[in-house]
């Protein structure tokens, strides 16, 4: 049966030729998702992928599973009622920082809010590809575009901070050329129940070439990012020797050996605890100054889902009142009868 | 096939007051009383006071009533309430009997907790359901908002919940469109030595009213009956009602469950309300963010395979518009309800009209055709919803099914159908061996031009939609010209087929005539009324109902040459007149509209029709 089954990589693949530019940061986010799914083992008509509009929207054209180009900012919505619909399939929503924080980011906090089975893959290029270069929701202030030529005067969204203002429960952040990572956090982002947002840095090379370069140059990267994993200590750097301590309510970079510091003090990383309060601290991290960009499942906690809690409403209702059709319902409210 | 039916302006109302004896219901009675027959209004009442003149407060033997009748014809109080105001516990269950089956309950929902129970006797805490009370009810906490509006009056406790009463008064007076000039007259009459407590009444009056407002509390005020009723078990409907069990009888039909996305908007609510109490039916209604949400998780529950409905009022279906063309284009099953209103914009939410033809028909971007129908009753609502949702999945299209507010709210006696009066619905599943042999593409048409409607999950099936052009067989995106094209036309004569799919336009009235009266939607009572009427009069009409909007029924050209005369009657400036003689250019088409968002009354259309007969 297909639960023994073994799936490779190349079996999620359609027969579409991938129309992104060369060297977009696509390509590598497409090839891990590829490389979770087969990972994962759920077979590809058990999975379907819906996004919106933009160019990380195309994906499901990519996919030999089910696959629903929608609307521009829809694609939560739409997954939403898909999943309801059929809670067998494991669904994947793909958007970019326009399409799901923009035009779609009412429907993108109450996904979160409602915490439905679904996993939003949120592809961050800080730009609109699609349509050549606009400053988009998450374009720091300042930033010069087709649409900002004096600069933005406006402030961007972090969308973790989003994801927690939202009540979410599962949050990861991965780069597009950290393949191994960018894996095991889509894979993570499948395993959990409810919700799971996974922000990826990509780069647009097109309209935006290098956005992330301050945190995301190889020369720089391992002092820039520190990668969590549940249940390990908070290390990072080229050396492995920083570590973050907590300094009050706030989180501090600190060198092992150091101004006292030792290894005893680095914290260890619980990406279960209910609380999200060093959740959030850990996910507002910038990666510009002292403290590192976290990347890796920043927050996976478990919470009653909105399909499962439809499903199972209906059938606990359907059980206590009996009705076995529509006639039988109708019959058992006010009748009379005309000879 | 439609019944005949007869509408009914109910030409008068009765409103009963039911309280506490300390409750003031006989001076709100007297005042609605009073400002009515001020409007010229008849008016007969009818105070009904407590044999004890002091029983315990809450208690059955203390509860007052006053009923009024007031409209024309009036002779007497009326035996039956169409409003009942319920201030208790108590009062609800003495007064309840004298409710008529659909009317309007209003209780003050503050008066209803476990102790008020206990007093008025109650077993149950559902006061409601063990009355056996079928009719709208409105709970409002009367107490707490009185109090509120009251809260820098300076009065005491108890002179506040005195005033309560006319609270009751100024959402009965918003119900019935009763100005407050007049009610404030005799009050201000009535404490002119007492200008605290006039003031203070003056403040919750229009509490009240502005409540009825804000709530868009309404009251039908007219009735649908058929003068000859077959046999059978009959229970009352509204349309809203028959709507939502119709969508479920297509559901048990085709054999796929029932998904509603839908977000609250006046008058469409109840189609929700009601859905959302049929999880017991296996419903799957779910309250989304938005309307465009709404419509986004419907379609998405129809590409897994669900039957996928998505319920609005005109503001709402303009916010649809975008996601309705992915279903055109994605040609995914998908029943979008527009339960009209006056518009545009807010527009008058509580009113009934028929100005959203347009928009349902065109109210897209591209070459957009979508199905729509018409139901023309309370009843009819049932089985245009099922037909609406049969043409959606068989032909594998969005359809709009308009409604609008007069039959949504409106009730009426209803024969209870079972299940073999409908047809099965053939939900266009791939056939085992194109899935096997691989001939089957996502975009390979069926007989009538629609497309499979694969279920998710099916090993096999996997294939992507989108809102992009596709090529006409196999799927795959394509910006091809030609292709496109033969895509336009290809989407609009699935739709014109259905004509093939749908019963002929029937006449009714007198067909040898010369003049054809022409309806659709929720005028039918008062059209056919009309007909009839005029017949009676030695002028003879013909009329016909369209429920079938587009297509149109493939007889409609044949119809309409028969006549000299098309009288077009319909509650906005002719859009319906326009559709059909853009159509069929040589008819001669007339028309009757009206746009005060109220329903036609029988005699202006028996006039303006005269009178275009003479013309």
């Amino acid at each position: 049966m297909e639960e023994n089954k073994t799936f490779a990589p190349a079996d999620y693949k359609s027969d579409q030729a991938v129309r992104w530019c060369p060297g977009c940061g696509d390509h590598a986010i497409l090839n891990t998702l590829h490389k979770a799914m087969a990972e994962l083992g759920i077979p590809p008509h058990r999975t379907a992928v819906i996004s919106g509009i933009g160019c990380s929207s195309r994906l499901p054209y990519y996919m030999n599973t089910f696959g629903f180009h929608t609307i521009h900012g829809r694609a939560a919505a739409v997954a939403t009622g898909y999943k309801v619909a059929n809670p067998e399939m494991t669904v994947w929503q793909i958007s970019g920082d326009g399409d799901g924080l923009a035009i779609g980011g009412n429907h993108f906090i109450h996904a979160v809010r409602r915490n439905v089975d679904i996993n939003i893959v949120l592809f961050n290029n800080k730009i609109y590809g699609l349509t050549k270069g606009q400053y988009s929701p998450t374009s720091d202030r300042g930033f010069v575009s087709k649409s900002s030529p004096y600069g933005t005067v406006e402030d961007p969204f972090i969308p973790a901070e989003l994801v927690f203002g939202a009540r979410g429960n599962f949050f990861a952040r991965s780069i597009d050329v950290e393949l191994a990572t960018s894996q095991a956090v889509l894979a993570a982002a499948a395993r959990h129940k409810g919700t799971s947002v996974v922000e990826i840095l990509q780069n647009c090379v097109i309209f935006n070439n290098g956005i992330h370069n301050a945190i995301t140059d190889r020369e720089i990267r391992a002092d820039r990012t520190i990668l969590l994993e549940h249940g390990k200590k908070m290390i990072f750097g080229k050396d492995k020797n920083r570590g973050l301590v907590c300094d009050g309510f706030l989180l501090k970079a600190v060198t092992i050996g150091e101004d006292g510091y030792t290894l005893d003090d680095v914290l260890v990383h619980d990406a279960h605890t209910p609380s999200n309060f060093l959740h959030q601290q850990l996910a507002m991290m910038d990666g510009l100054g002292d403290l590192p960009l976290a990347l890796g499942v920043i927050r996976d906690v478990a919470a009653p889902t909105y399909d499962e809690g439809v499903s199972q409403q209906v059938e606990d209702v359907r059980a206590r009142k009996g009705f076995t059709s529509l006639h039988d319902m109708i019959l058992a409210g006010e009748t009379w009868t005309v000879e | 096939m439609l019944e005949n039916t007869n509408v009914k302006t109910l030409d008068k109302v009765v409103v009963r007051f039911s309280g506490d004896s300390g409750d003031g219901m006989q001076l709100a009675g007297n005042i609605f009383t009073n400002v009515s027959a001020g409007l010229g209004n008849q008016v007969s009442t009818f105070p009904d006071y407590p044999a004890e003149i002091r029983a315990p407060q809450g208690s059955l033997g203390g509860v007052s009533g006053f009923q009024v009748s007031v409209g024309t014809g009036v002779h007497t109080p009326g035996d039956n309430c169409d409003v009942l105001l319920a201030m208790n516990a108590a009062a609800l269950k003495t007064n309840c009997k004298f409710l008529k089956p659909g009317g309007v309950v209003i209780i003050d929902s503050d008066s209803f907790k476990e102790a008020d129970l206990k007093k008025a006797l109650y077993t149950t805490d559902d006061p409601i359901k063990e009355l056996g009370i079928n009719a709208q009810v409105v709970e409002v906490p009367v107490t707490t908002i009185t109090k509120a509006a009251l809260a820098d009056s300076g009065l005491d406790n108890k002179s506040m919940l005195k005033c309560r009463n006319i609270f009751a008064l100024g959402l009965v007076c918003w119900l019935f469109d009763r100005p407050l000039e007049a009610a404030l007259h005799i009050l201000k009459n009535k404490f002119a030595k007492k200008p605290a407590i006039f003031e203070a009444n003056a403040k919750v009056l229009q509490a009240g009213y502005d409540y009825g407002h804000n709530i868009h509390a309404s009251v039908n005020t007219y009735r649908i009956e058929s003068p000859e009723p077959k046999p059978g078990v009959y229970t009352d409907i509204n349309g809203n009602t028959a709507t939502a069990w119709g969508l479920i009888m297509a559901s048990e039909k085709c054999g796929r469950p029932l998904f509603l996305g839908s977000y609250p908007i006046t008058p469409a609510t109840d189609i929700l309300h009601e859905l959302a109490k049929r999880k017991d039916l296996g419903v799957k209604a779910c309250q989304m963010e938005d309307e465009i949400a709404g419509v986004c998780s419907a379609i998405g529950a129809s590409f897994a395979g669900d039957l996928a409905v998505t319920s609005t009022s005109g503001p709402g279906l303009a916010l649809k518009s975008e996601g309705i063309g992915l279903a055109v284009m994605a040609e995914l099953p998908l029943v979008v309800i527009d339960v009209q209103r006056g518009g545009p914009s807010t527009g008058l939410p509580t009113k009934t009209e028929q100005t959203d033809l347009m928009q349902a028909l065109y109210g897209r971007n591209g070459e957009s055709p979508v199905a729509v129908v018409a139901p023309a009753s309370p009843t009819d609502c049932f089985d245009m919803a099922f037909e609406a949702c049969r043409i959606a999945v068989e032909h594998t299209t969005p359809v709009i099914l308009l409604s609008d507010a007069f039959i949504g709210n409106g009730a009426s006696a209803w024969r209870i159908p079972t299940a073999d009066e409908y047809p099965a619905i053939k939900t266009p599943d791939i056939p085992v061996d194109m899935l096997a042999d691989g001939s089957w593409k996502p975009y390979k048409r069926t007989d009538n031009l629609g497309r499979y409607w694969p279920m998710s999950g099916t090993d096999g099936a996997q294939h992507r939609l989108g809102g992009l052009e596709k090529d006409v067989v196999s799927g795959a995106i394509s910006t091809d010209g030609a292709n496109h094209e033969k895509m336009v036309e290809l989407r609009r004569e699935k739709i014109a087929r259905i004509a093939n799919d749908i019963p002929a336009l029937e006449v009714m009235g007198n067909p040898d005539s010369d003049t054809l009266l022409v309806g659709w939607g929720g005028t039918y009572g008062h059209l056919r009324t009309a007909a009839e009427e005029l017949c009676r009069q030695g002028k003879p009409v013909a009329f016909a109902q369209f429920r079938y909007i587009n297509p149109l029924p493939a007889n409609t050209g044949e119809v309409l040459a028969r006549y000299k005369k098309i009288i077009v009657a319909e509650l906005n400036t002719g859009m319906f007149a326009d559709y059909l003689q853009c159509r069929y250019p040589d008819a001669h088409i007339l028309r009757i509209n009206k746009v005060q968002g109220q329903p036609f009354s029988v005699s202006e259309v028996v006039e303006r029709t005269e009178k275009l007969m003479e013309d």
